[in-house]
């Protein structure tokens, strides 16, 4: 037995934490578990990834078919057919992450419970499991680009400025999120009614700019901070010649309100989490 | 104030658990040393737990409090063996979790030197759809160590469970015993200067047992520190240099293994009555002591499979009971009564039991048992009569069967063959 000297000092017990034990043993299992977990769904069944594709591109044909055919929405819009797709995919990733989050903790009950396991990586590893399929799904999406005749853009090199907040948002919502399932069973099933509203209240089927849009309306989805971030998404990976977050919301000022809610809801998650992770053991 | 005095010797009796001078490790440095730790649970009596029943139940929740640990202090020094005993509800896995970093103390803190790998359960934190090397991978992170050094364990993890050949195989086509082989090899791999252990010896079969036996052998003698919460009072006097037996939360003895041990066993006899008390018997007959034998008549835990299992239980009634009988029951694992036995207690002599009067039953039961943990639950009526209950004591020893695994709960004796037709 190797008798290190600092190790062998007494040192205070911490008790169970959000961290718990150390940030390389953190990142260690945060990449295997979601790592294992992924691959799970990539090789554990018959197709694999292409389950995870479809559903999104399901989505974006019937929709593609609803808004370029019978409501003629898209019609005004540059290259209609590969926003909606991009949109898709990015809600798509939100929508996952923070759906699976949400119930986590409590399906992991038994590493909770018997394990001296660090409680933020579970709901984080279900973040980092819907990133992986992300990464797959934007290949397809610049399959789809190209397809459609856009050049390639230096300002595609601007995307992870757009993608940081976005992982940074979802992530902690999914924290907020597990740690309340545990206390409060029925977060899950109001998560999944509020995920679908939230849907219809981002910009994900039409820009913000759209002429048809109601004033009241276009309030409204400036509150929610999904939306600066795609329609700056939009402006620099689609359609250059699209207003950005901050001309698209009409200056600064109204982008504050987005900005209010994605601090709220960081500060929020990490507080809540960071209060319930020693207890959250014993509520299970 | 002479009581004043007398429950304060019994205080400061109850908190010191550190080891006895004299003792061979008196002077090793201490590893982990909890200090006045207090942990309580709060029950509610009607648990609300969605959002909905929150905004619609006015009253305000009611709770139970249970307080699973009071004033518990102990030190453990480097490379004890140290045994941590008590009954269900005793406070151990709530004592074992707070070591674990699992559960917060309320009061009192707890501090250790070095790393702690604990096993709450064996093989928890396998995932059923990973590989041995994916599981034995990511158990190793668990424990403390980078990738680089969990993969480089998975050789001699697999060696010791001798499942080398297994390695890329899902879990969950494991048999139950190449899981345990594979679970108990990990954990004994582990290099944490400290392993903490509940009730997980006794797994799989002789061979595999035997091997167990000698890593822990090896362990008591080594420089590491090891932390052991079992019923087996056997494996406490065999491998443990110390014990402490915690009672309602708090520390009722410790010390000396032998003298932990037989406390306990006293613990659990006195406490029959009160459990058959709540369980609806009247406890006008209780059981004073009950022990499996081996051969030699000495007191046994663990029993080969096949090989009879010899009991002895001594019973004496409180007050005259009539038309006394006994009965038994063997409860596997899974709760599931895997045999049960009736007897009426002793017709010669009368048909009745006299206040103060002892009975011993004893004598052999065929065991066809398949190998695992057994409890026996025991049974005394009155007027031979099942509606009328004397005294239901639900744990009256446990025992370990061990062997060759077996499917099914028991394994049946056969002439079967196959002949060319």
């Amino acid at each position: 037995m190797k008798a290190d000297p600092v190790r062998l000092q007494l040192q205070e017990v911490q008790g169970p934490s959000a961290l718990g034990g150390g940030s390389r043993r953190f990142f260690d299992l945060l990449w295997l578990v979601s790592l294992n977990e992924f691959k799970k769904t990539f090789f554990g069944t018959f197709l694999g990834y292409i389950w995870s594709l479809v559903r999104p591109l399901m989505l974006f044909a019937v929709l593609l078919v609803v808004f370029t055919k019978v409501m003629k929405i898209g019609g005004e819009v540059p290259h209609y057919p590969v926003l909606l797709l991009f949109n898709i995919v990015l809600f798509g990733f939100f929508q996952e992450a923070t759906g699976s989050a949400v119930t986590s903790v409590l399906s992991q009950e038994g590493i909770v419970r018997k394990t001296q396991f660090p409680r933020l990586v579970i709901p984080l590893s279900s973040v980092l499991i819907a990133l992986f399929t992300l990464g797959l799904n934007m290949i397809v999406v610049l399959v789809f680009i190209l397809a459609n005749g856009i050049n390639p853009m230096w300002t595609w090199l601007l995307l992870p400025v757009v993608l940081v907040p976005l992982i940074v948002l979802t992530s902690c919502l999914s924290l907020l999120l597990s740690a309340l399932n545990v206390r409060f069973r029925d977060v899950n099933i109001m998560w999944a009614v509020a995920a679908t509203a939230l849907f219809y209240m981002t910009p994900v089927l039409y820009p913000i700019t759209i002429a048809t849009l109601p004033h009241t309306l276009r309030r409204v989805l400036l509150v929610n901070p999904l939306t600066p971030i795609l329609e700056q998404a939009r402006a620099w990976v689609i359609d250059p010649s699209a207003p950005g977050a901050v001309a698209a919301a009409g200056g600064w000022l109204h982008l504050l309100p987005s900005i209010v809610v994605f601090l709220v809801v960081c500060v929020l998650g990490v507080w809540v989490f960071k209060r319930e992770a020693p207890r959250i053991a014993e509520l299970l | 104030m002479l009581q004043d005095l007398e429950l304060m010797a019994v205080e400061i009796e109850q908190v010191t658990a550190g080891a006895p001078a004299g003792s061979e490790f008196a002077t090793a440095p201490v590893v982990i040393e909890a200090r006045a730790l207090h942990k309580s649970f709060r029950l509610p009596t009607h648990k609300i737990d969605s959002l909905k029943e929150r905004f619609t139940t006015f009253t305000k929740g009611e709770y139970r409090e249970l307080r699973a640990l009071r004033d518990v202090s102990f030190d453990i020094h480097r490379g004890e063996f140290f045994g941590i005993v008590g009954r269900n509800g005793s406070g151990k896995s709530t004592l074992l979790k707070i070591l674990a970093s699992i559960y917060a103390a309320d009061a009192g803190r707890v501090r250790m030197a070095g790393r702690l790998a604990p096993f709450i359960e064996l093989g928890v934190g396998f995932n059923p759809d990973l590989t041995a090397r994916e599981n034995v991978e990511l158990n190793g992170v668990m424990m403390g160590l980078d990738r680089t050094e969990a993969r480089k364990r998975l050789g001699s993890v697999l060696e010791f469970a001798e499942l080398e050949e297994f390695v890329d195989m899902k879990l969950k086509n494991y048999s139950s015993g190449m899981l345990v082989r594979l679970a108990f090899s990990v954990m004994i791999q582990s290099d944490a200067e400290i392993l903490l252990i509940d009730e997980v010896l006794a797994v799989g079969d002789a061979s595999f047992q035997q091997k167990c036996a000698d890593v822990f052998h090896e362990m008591r003698d080594s420089e590491r520190t090891v932390i052991l919460v079992t019923h087996d009072m056997g494996a406490v006097e065999h491998y443990c240099h110390r014990a402490m037996l915690l009672h309602d939360g708090g520390v009722r003895a410790s010390g000396d293994p032998e003298e932990v041990a037989r406390e306990y066993l006293r613990l659990n006899f006195e406490q029959a009555p009160t459990a058959a008390g709540e369980s609806g018997g009247t406890a006008d007959v209780v059981i004073v002591a009950a022990e499996l034998q081996n051969a030699d008549g000495e007191r046994a835990t663990t029993v080969e499979a096949g090989k009879p299992l010899r009991l002895s239980v001594v019973l004496e009634a409180r007050r005259a009971v009539e038309g006394p009988s006994f009965g038994l029951a063997l409860m596997n694992a899974d709760n599931v009564q895997v045999a049960g036995i009736a007897l009426p207690l002793a017709p010669d002599m009368g048909d009745r039991l006299e206040a103060g009067q002892r009975v011993r039953v004893s004598g052999e039961i065929e065991n066809r048992l398949a190998p695992g943990r057994y409890v026996m639950q025991s049974w005394i009526h009155r007027n031979h009569s099942f509606a009328q209950l004397v005294l239901h004591s639900p744990h009256v020893l446990d025992f370990v069967v061990f062997g060759s695994d077996v499917d099914g709960v028991v394994s049946l004796d056969n002439d079967l063959m196959a002949v060319p037709e």
